[in-house]
Formats: C-alpha cells, structure tokens, sequence
C-alpha cells in the first residue's frame, strides 16, 4: 500500500471541524445537553463505552458521549486515547462479586435459590412500547422500597458446586497476560481472551455469541446466574503495605452453565462460560460467557468447527478500534495504488481487444 | 519508613520532560555531560542520580537497588512505584559502584531492547581516571574523566560492547549531572 | 477484603475507604468544622493515573485483566511528621489531597475524636445510608412466587 502526501485540505479540514462542532451543538434555540445529563440520563451509552474503553470513568465516558454526538465508537476511541496519556499505578486485588452490593440477580437455572430472583432496573418486562409522554419533561420517577432481608446471595455456581457437578473455578496460574502491554500471541489463555472479550465490540460479541446457539459449535447453555451491582475495588499500595478501598464500580457478571459429557479426564458434569464487563451491560455479558465457553473448546476436548470456537478469529477481530482503523483507512488517499490498479485494468482491456481483433481477422 | 518520605521533583511532568531530554542528549552525544533539574535527593543519592530515577523508572519497570543503596529504596519505590528486585530481571539497575555488568540482562538479538539502562553514581565527572570514546554520535573521538569506576573499566566496557546489539546502557551520574555511555561507544584508556 | 492477612489496621482501612468515596465539598464542610488544620507539605501528588481492575476466571479462580479505572492519589505530611496517603477513584484532585490530609491528620491522638465526629462519621453515615437505600430498592424487585407456590 503506499499513500500519497498531498497539501492543500488544511482550509477544507478546518472548516469541517467547525461544521462538526456546529452539528454536534445543534439547533441553537435547544439548551445544550450537559455531561452530567449524559452520565445521569445515557447511562447505557456510559456503560458501553467504558467497557469497550476499557476505562471505569463515567463523567470522561459522558463527555466522550458528547463530544462524538453519540458515535459510541467513536467516544470508546476517545477514551482508550486518553488513557495512553496516564501512568499506571498498580493492578487492584482480584474483585470479589461473591460480595457484590446486588442491584439485579437473576438465575434461569434455579427458581428458588438462595437469597431470591432480584430484578432490578431491567427491561425484560416492558412491552417495548414508544412511550409518548417521554416527549414531554415529566416528574422524577420513584421507585418502590423494601425491607432487604439480608438473606446471603450465593454465587450459583457455588450451589451447584457443593454437589460436585460443577466445574471449579480453577487455580491463579501466575500473573495474568495484559492486551494493553504484550501483543497478542496464540495460543491464547483464558485469561487474555476474557480480556479480549470484556473490551472487545458488543455487537460482534453478541453475533458470535448467537451463532453458538444457533449450533455452529453450540452447547446448550442457561443463564446460571447474571448479576449487577456495586463492588468495591481494592489495591494494595506498597507504602502502606495493607489493602485499601479506592472506591465501587458498577459490573455485570454472567455464569453461563453448559451440561459437559465429560472426557478422558474429567466426568460428566457443567462446564462455564464466563462474561464480567463494566457497567450494567448484560446483553454483553451474556454474549461474552457465550463466547468464552466456545473458546474453551480445546481444552474441554470439543472439535474446533465454527467461528465463535476459533480462537484467533474471534480475538483478532473483536476489539472495535482496531476494525474501524482498518475498515475506515480505505477512506485515506490510495491515489496512486489506484493509479497502477487502473493502468492494469487499461492494459488487460486492451490485450483482450486484440485477441478479439485477431480472431475476427482470422475469420 | 514514611516519616522520612520527601518530595520528588518539584513540577513532576516539566522537570522529568528536562530531565528526559538531557538523558536523551547524553545518550546521543557519548562523553557530554549535561545537567537535569534539581531535586531533593535522599541519602545516599546525589540529585542527578535522584532525576534520573524518577524520570525512567516507573511501576512497569522492575529496578535491581545496590544493597549499598538500600536506605534509599524506600524513597524509590514511593515515587516510581518500580518493583525492587533481582539483578537479571532489571530493567534498570542503580548502584554506588559498577556492578558486574554481565549479571545484568543485554536483551537478545531480536529484542536488543530488552536490556537493563545501568545508573551508576560516581565521584565525579571532571576529575578521576581520563577515558578516550568513539562511536556512533562522536565525530570525532571524545574525552571523559570519570571518578569512581574501578580501574579495569574499560575492558569490563569492551566485553559489554562486544555484545552488540545486545548490552548494557550506562547512565553515570554526579552532583546535578549525567553523562551516558550507550552500549555502541568504544572506551579505551586516555 | 482480604482473607489471608490479619487486618493490621482496620481503623484506618474503614477511614480511608470513606474518605475515598466521599466527594471533595463533603471533606472540606467537615474539615471546615474543625478550626484551623495544622499546615501540610504535599509530598506526592495530587496525580492521576490508573489502576488496572483484576476479575477472577469464572468469578472465583485466577485473575485476569478486566480494564482500567481512573485513580488520584497524593501523599501529605503535617508539620508534625505525620504522613496521610489517598488513593481515591476518579480523577477529583482537591478529594485526594484532602483525604491524604484527613488520613495524616486521624493518625494523631488530638485529632481522631474531633475528625470522627466532623469528617468520618458523618460521610460513613451518609454513605451507609445511599447503600441502604440502594438495597431497600433491589428488595422492592425481589420475586415473591405467591402464585407459583399456591397453583402448584
């Protein structure tokens, strides 16, 4: 590929920001949205382009939200430019969502489990129905309080665990690899892929995650366990030399649970697919454990067939940064790539010409 | 240790930009000697050497300390954040005096990169043993005195540079001054 | 929290967690409270940076890389000797400078009570509150199977 370097847009690019700032403003008469108003009001626009930016910030997730106009691609580019420009002071103690301060905590698998079905702020039960009277500003909603009981939520593969027919969750194997520091190598660990997937495109996430059910390299998964909520993060600050709290994030985790036949070394039981992103995102959770359970196909003794199994598939083309720089590069001037492109084309047109004119002639 | 933390540089993004810059051009310009932003150094550390510290060394990159130096380990490791560790795993070594250069990691021939930046303090700079270097970045051959490497350095130095590309760097650093001598130079005698 | 280690200083643990998730109008109101504060030297900081958050594999087994979350720290000392450190979420400058002062200044015998009553105790207290109030709202969600239990 070679690209050309031409002078002479800077006028045309200079007005074209200004277009931009001025589209992105709108019509003038129309107060101005606040980032306080996107961090409050677009949550799930907040979430997506935290997780996918792989950078917990909600007030620089809101403001990347604004200033793209809602390009949630574009606002997650902006935040993964950002934290390029900050030191990193240390990696936080695994999280514990066994403690969890749970907003939502659903199980398909268990009707009656331990600590109860807990909603929260979800969809799943409107009829998806325009709401008109959105149009117009209305009172604050208010949600219903009650009395929690306290009652522990166990993880639900912890229950199902204790009878041993779950697999565990398996033992730390030294430091974990790191996309932001090492270039991706194959084969790739669990531990990578996981972070692969947890930044990686919700919508290619999510097809990946459909095509399994829909049997290329399926097993037939249930929602274990999905939950939401608040969870401390804790470092360890080598000057204090014990652990502290630095604040909660939100996160939604996802227990996948998948009926295994067992293999040479490991009986019949439930295997796991694993999806933790942050924020209240459980379509992409859900698709991540999807995901991840197709991607243990190896280790777990399947055959490798369908994309979603295809380790170096799916994680050289999830993260949606790296798609769009490649798909939107097109747009670069390839003046002179085309240039030789259509002296080829020219060429080859002619040669046909005269194979035809000879044939006529020889007629 | 806390109670005896002091501060790092004084306008930490500016004075490790000058500081940076004048690593750069000591690396750049074998032999020449430059002078870094001033900071409050902790015993036994003299300012350049403290500079120099804070500027390169950060929480990625794991730090071999001198056991001569260890009173000040603690003052690194606060404002670095640097892993103190073992000798071949260093990305960065400081010591009092040169430390066997071969124990420390000289990358591979594919990832020359993957090589410790030695810091050495020494007594001087423009006193000491006189040393003659030539190289790349030296049109023509450059003077250099040096007190406090021992008195073999410079075959030491030639068993490093043999190595080429892989090696060491060599940051000396006195009072509020840095010189370099990067992997490439020649050292012989003056 | 961490199981393995003995807590060495849960006192401070606790003030420090609050500080972190208090914002810096709240601070100060406390702080305000208490009369002039002894002068501090910053010895670190306020600096932003990241802190890369760690899941486990499978919710309970090894780490891994999840993603990054914005974090300020600074380090202060009294002009007593006394040395308060803050690392707190987000990127609130003032909040950790005076948390890094409010955590030097809890570890003096003179201070504790007073800032417990005006800083600490209050910010815990309407932190517990928001905690409450957000677990009062998820119980309201709960699934009571009434029906279920009764046409079975």
């Amino acid at each position: 590929m070679a690209y050309v370097a031409v002078k002479g847009g800077e006028t045309a690019i200079d007005a074209a920001h200004a277009w931009l700032n001025e589209e992105r403003r709108g019509d003038a008469s129309v107060p101005e949205l606040s980032v306080a108003q996107i961090e409050g009001q677009l949550g799930r626009a907040v979430d997506r382009t935290m997780a996918e930016g792989s950078l917990y910030d909600r007030e620089l997730a809101a403001l990347a939200v604004k200033q793209t106009a809602g390009d949630l691609i574009e606002a997650i580019f902006l935040l993964r430019a950002y934290r390029t420009t900050l030191p990193r002071f240390g990696y936080s103690l695994p999280l514990e969502t066994a403690s969890m301060q749970i907003a939502r905590r659903i199980s398909a698998v268990f009707k009656d489990l331990p600590g109860g079905q807990v909603l929260g702020p979800t969809h799943d039960y409107t009829h998806r129905l325009l709401d008109f009277s959105l149009l117009d500003p209305g009172a604050a909603a208010s949600a219903p309080r009650a009395e929690p009981d306290r009652s522990a939520m166990p993880r639900v593969p912890d229950i199902l665990g204790q009878e041993g027919l779950m697999e565990a969750d398996g033992e730390a194997a030294g430091e974990p690899g790191d996309l932001t520091r090492e270039p991706l190598r194959f084969p790739a660990e669990r531990d990578v892929r996981l972070q692969a997937l947890a930044r990686g495109d919700e919508g290619f996430v999510l097809g990946l995650g459909y095509s399994t059910q829909r049997g290329y390299g399926g097993t037939h998964p249930f929602a274990g366990e999905i939950r939401m909520g608040e969870v401390a993060v804790e470092i360890l600050p080598p000057e204090l030399g014990f652990a502290i709290d630095i604040g909660d994030i939100v996160l939604t985790e996802c227990q996948m649970v998948n009926q295994f036949k067992g293999s040479k070394t490991a009986p019949p039981q439930f295997t796991r697919g694993y999806g933790l992103v942050f924020g209240f995102n459980e379509r992409k959770a859900m698709s991540m454990a999807l995901v991840d359970r197709a991607m243990r196909a190896t280790e777990l003794g399947e055959d490798v067939t369908a994309p979603a199994q295809n380790v170096e598939f799916v994680l050289y083309h999830s993260d949606n940064i790296e798609a769009t720089g490649f798909v939107e590069h097109l747009k670069l001037p390839h003046y002179v790539d085309f240039q030789s492109e259509l002296q080829n084309v020219r060429r080859m047109r002619a040669e046909q010409q005269r194979v035809v004119e000879r044939k006529e002639a020889a007629e | 240790m806390t109670d005896t933390l002091t501060p790092g540089f004084a306008d930490p993004v500016a004075d490790a930009q000058a500081c940076f810059r004048a690593v750069l051009d000591a690396l750049a310009h074998p032999g020449r000697i430059r002078p870094v932003p001033p900071v409050e150094a902790p015993a036994p550390l003299c300012p350049a050497a403290a500079a120099v510290v804070l500027t390169l060394v950060d929480h990625e990159t794991p730090l071999w300390v001198d056991p001569a130096a260890a009173a000040a380990s603690g003052w690194i490791t606060f404002h670095t954040g640097a892993a103190t560790g073992e000798q071949a795993r260093a990305a960065f070594a400081f010591a009092l005096t040169l430390p066997d250069l071969a124990l420390l990691p000289a990358g591979s021939d594919e990832a020359p990169d993957n090589s410790a930046t030695v810091i050495v303090q020494v007594q001087s700079l423009e006193r000491g043993a006189r040393f003659e270097l030539s190289g790349p970045g030296l049109r023509e051959s450059a003077p250099l005195a040096v007190e406090g490497l021992p008195t073999d350095f410079a075959d030491r130095w030639a068993a490093n540079h043999a190595l080429f590309p892989r090696g060491v760097d060599l940051l000396l650093c006195t009072g509020n001054q840095v010189a370099a001598l990067p992997r490439s130079v020649t050292v012989r005698n003056a | 929290m961490t199981a393995e280690t003995a807590d060495p200083d849960p006192a401070r643990r606790r003030w420090m967690s609050v500080l972190a998730r208090a914002g810096a109008a709240e601070i100060e109101a406390g702080l305000a409270m208490c009369g002039p504060l002894p002068p501090h030297t910053v010895i670190r900081g306020p600096e932003g940076g990241l802190v890369m958050v760690r899941g486990r594999i499978g919710g309970g087994g090894g780490p891994f890389n999840l993603g990054e979350m914005t974090v300020t720290r600074c380090t202060v000392r009294t002009a007593d000797g006394r040395v308060g450190h803050a690392y707190v979420a987000g990127r609130d400058a003032r909040q950790a400078e005076l948390a890094a002062l409010t955590d030097a200044l809890m570890q003096h015998p003179d201070w504790t009570d007073r800032l417990e009553r005006t800083v600490v105790g209050p910010l815990a207290a309407v932190q517990e509150a928001a905690k409450a109030d957000r677990a009062a709202k998820a119980a309201g969600t709960k699934v009571q199977f009434f029906a279920m239990q009764t046409t079975r």
